[in-house]
């Protein structure tokens, strides 16, 4: 798949994409199951992406689709009865190219790429924080793990950096405890963490979807910002397709533990190429449709994850499926562009004609 | 308990301009199945130590006027902490409320007032007003099958019992789409949008007429949300109900609401038909939450930037003077910081609580073209303070 896309034009139209076409992270047919008492859950099974430089890759996709395993597979976050069982993680960071999969998850090289160059934001902002130390010694620590600085020089990065994610009074925040801060404010202080270090990839999952609409636009409006200034790339991982539309350059849907869609955003929106995009899409109440719309909905739920269905894991809610053919096959992977790619039947006119035999 | 004669119109309760407001709420015709007045709950901030001084309260809700239409579905929207769940658990009286009345209007026409009334004298409206509760995974209790906690109200009412409540329990499962043959099992056997629908089950199971609720799909996926929006925009129809509908998401509001009121702070700031609000929000707070919706198409990009709100939510234990929202505004004159504006007629049929309103021009949503509300003239508001000048 090619990186290079043209720069959405209401970015910052001074924005330093990185290297436009360098490949920061490609993930290669990860296979991340957990080994329960039930079976085996295949939470993410076979999924290939790309990361560019300078830019955000959406991960878009309804609860149990695996887009959080996916994320936490690339800092090997995952703990027991999970593991990473096939596939490749390829960093190009700032050393030799490696496979993250490979490192030994406890091991002192990913521990310099986790946090220093990789660094990751949780939905719970409370939850991710200790509530039994002050801003200033969580923010001084994560610092002075990967710099090596005096207490003060962090203190004062530590400020500097608070300033930056628009905190007002950043001394006051510093000693702060976690509690005595908004839920805002307290996903500020842990971007301020996560970019403590410069990391060249920003993983945020689900970063504002505790958070109100408001704070919600803020963060956002940050984190766009941010980029802009640093030329970090962001894996985005959300399940509310306005954030995307908002803040994506490509899109990668996912369903079931597979990447059924993936393409630039504008793409995804507005020529959804699998049934499972236009689905979704079309379930989302829009504003400006006026009252009382009737929302078209995928039928039925999504499989329990032992319970996968064979074929096409989509067939069972799909209204375009085709019987004996998606029920029965894997379907093929097909590229549509130079950035897109459909998991679906539908694009194989060969097997279509062939089942319609 | 409240004399039939007691109508909602004729009810000389509060200040005098608040009945009159109340009255002008009401177009001829419609019968308001729920009259909010003046409605506060307060809740006390305790000291620390053995014998915890009250050191102050936290206004949850603060003064609130609001009439609900029989057979409407309407909105309250807000940001977390405005009151929004508070203000719905008066109405259920989950919560005492501290002052104020819920003059309710039973079937036959009597309307008593429900924050008044002791827990017996109360029974047989709460199988009248139910709630649905947002989180479809605590809300079940997961030591009762599906038949014990839809039939638990009627159980509970004394309404039915042994295979009359069993029947009845089934008829509601297949309504709300659930197999009846399920009703033996556990809660944890069910997927989010399938409690979901249970919870539903269990709110509709008394026959209801006003239903609150209380971010019922704000847990739920996508798909499924539309699912149950559906469900309950159906059952509305079917079984003749009045939804309360309180949430955070602007869209959702917008496709299911006839009316909407956005409240901050423990008030309402503003209250409209749904596309009279989202078109021409006439409250600079409204204007910024519907500015910070993230919409589902990349060409909007970046649109709501010049609306964002600072993050500084004012502490509810010790709200600014005059009008709540005016630390936030990005209209805020001096003279906002020390009176507090009044919800009033802006245009016909839509109140805001904004001293300058009239001189703002506030951005709405663009409706699409066959959506659009004829656009009413600016009625006559009543006088703004003297001391306004033209800007």
């Amino acid at each position: 798949m090619s990186m290079e896309g043209a720069p959405s034009p209401n970015r910052t139209p001074d924005r330093d994409p990185g290297t436009p076409g360098d490949v920061l992270l490609e993930i290669d047919q990860l296979r991340t199951h957990f080994f329960v008492d039930g079976g085996v859950v295949r939470a993410v099974d076979g999924v290939s992406l790309t990361v560019p430089a300078g830019r955000t890759v959406c991960v878009v996709g309804e609860s149990g689709c695996g887009k959080s395993i996916t994320a936490r597979s690339i800092l090997r976050l995952i703990e027991r009865p999970g593991r990473i069982v096939d596939g490749r993680i390829r960093w190009y960071g700032a050393g030799e190219p490696v496979d993250l999969a490979a490192l030994d998850a406890e091991g002192e090289p990913l521990r310099r790429i986790r946090g220093a160059e990789i660094a990751m934001v949780f939905q719970e902002p409370m939850a991710s924080l200790s509530p039994m130390y002050t801003v200033g010694n969580q923010l001084t620590e994560a610092i002075r793990t990967h710099l090596e600085l005096t207490d003060q020089e962090a203190w004062d990065r530590g400020l500097e950096l608070l300033g930056h994610v628009g905190i007002p009074r950043p001394q006051r925040t510093m000693e702060s405890y976690p509690f005595q801060l908004s839920g805002g404010m307290c996903q500020r202080v842990m971007i301020a963490i996560a970019l403590s270090c410069r990391p060249r990839l920003l993983i945020a999952d689900e970063p504002t979807t505790a958070l109100d609409v408001t704070t919600q636009a803020r963060i956002i409006d940050l984190l766009a910002d941010l980029q802009a200034e640093t030329g970090m790339s962001m894996i985005f991982i959300t399940h509310d397709l306005g954030v995307v539309a908002e803040i994506a350059d490509e899109v990668v849907v996912m369903y079931l533990g597979t990447v059924v869609e993936q393409g630039p955003v504008d793409d995804i929106f507005h020529d959804p190429k699998h049934p499972y995009t236009r689905a979704l899409l079309a379930s989302v109440p829009r504003m400006g449709r006026g009252t009382k719309q009737r929302l078209s909905t995928i039928p039925g739920q999504v499989p329990h994850p032992l319970q996968r269905p064979p074929g096409c894991p989509f067939h069972t809610r799909c209204t375009e499926a085709i019987p004996g053919l998606c029920d029965v096959q894997d379907p093929p992977m097909i590229d549509l562009g130079p950035r897109s790619r459909a998991r679906c039947v539908l694009h194989d006119h060969e097997l279509v004609r062939e089942a319609a035999r | 308990m409240s004399t039939p004669d007691e109508r909602i119109d004729l009810v000389d309760a509060g200040p005098e301009p608040r009945a009159e407001a109340a009255a002008r709420s009401t177009p001829p015709g419609a019968e308001n199945i729920l009259s909010v007045e003046n409605l506060a709950m307060r809740y006390p901030i305790r000291g620390h130590g053995l014998f915890a001084r009250t050191t102050g309260h936290v206004h949850a809700v603060n003064g609130v006027d609001l009439t609900v239409r029989k057979g409407e579905v309407l909105g309250l929207v807000g940001e977390s902490g405005c009151g929004k769940t508070t203000l719905g658990r008066c109405i259920v009286r989950s919560e005492q409320p501290t002052e104020g009345s819920l003059r309710y209007r039973g079937p036959d026409g009597t309307v008593v007032d429900l924050a008044r009334l002791n827990a017996r004298e109360l029974r047989p409206y709460q199988n009248q007003v139910r709630v649905v509760f947002q989180d479809p995974f605590s809300s079940l209790n997961p030591r009762m099958t599906i038949l014990q906690i839809v039939g638990d109200p009627l159980r509970a009412g004394g309404i039915a019992r042994g295979s009359e409540l069993e029947e009845r329990v089934a008829i509601m499962l297949k309504r709300v789409g659930l197999s009846p043959g399920h009703m033996r099992r556990y809660p944890h056997a069910f997927s989010g949008g399938e409690r979901q629908r249970v919870n539903i089950a269990r709110a509709l199971i008394t026959q209801p007429r006003l239903v609150i609720a209380d971010e019922a799909v704000s847990a739920l996926d996508v798909s499924v949300r539309a699912q149950v929006l559906n469900l309950l925009r159906d059952l509305q129809e079917e079984f003749d109900l009045t939804y309360l509908f309180i949430s955070h998401d602007m869209s959702v509001v917008e496709s299911i609401c006839d009316r909407v009121a956005v409240m901050y702070l423990g008030r309402i700031v503003e209250l409209a038909d749904t596309g009279d609000l989202y078109a021409r929000p006439q409250h600079p707070y409204t204007e910024a939450l519907l500015s910070a919706v993230p919409r589902p198409d990349p060409r909007l990009r970046g649109q709501g930037r010049r609306h964002r709100l600072p993050d500084n939510f004012p502490d509810p234990a010790d709200p600014p003077a005059g009008c709540f929202f005016h630390t936030r505004c990005a209209y805020a004159q001096e003279d906002c910081g020390s009176h507090q504006p009044e919800l009033r007629t802006v245009i016909e049929d839509h109140r805001a609580a904004c001293h300058y309103t009239e001189q703002l021009s506030l951005t709405g949503v663009d409706i699409e073209p066959d959506q659009a509300p004829p656009a009413p003239s600016r009625a006559d508001g009543p006088p703004r303070p003297s001391q306004l000048k033209e800007s």
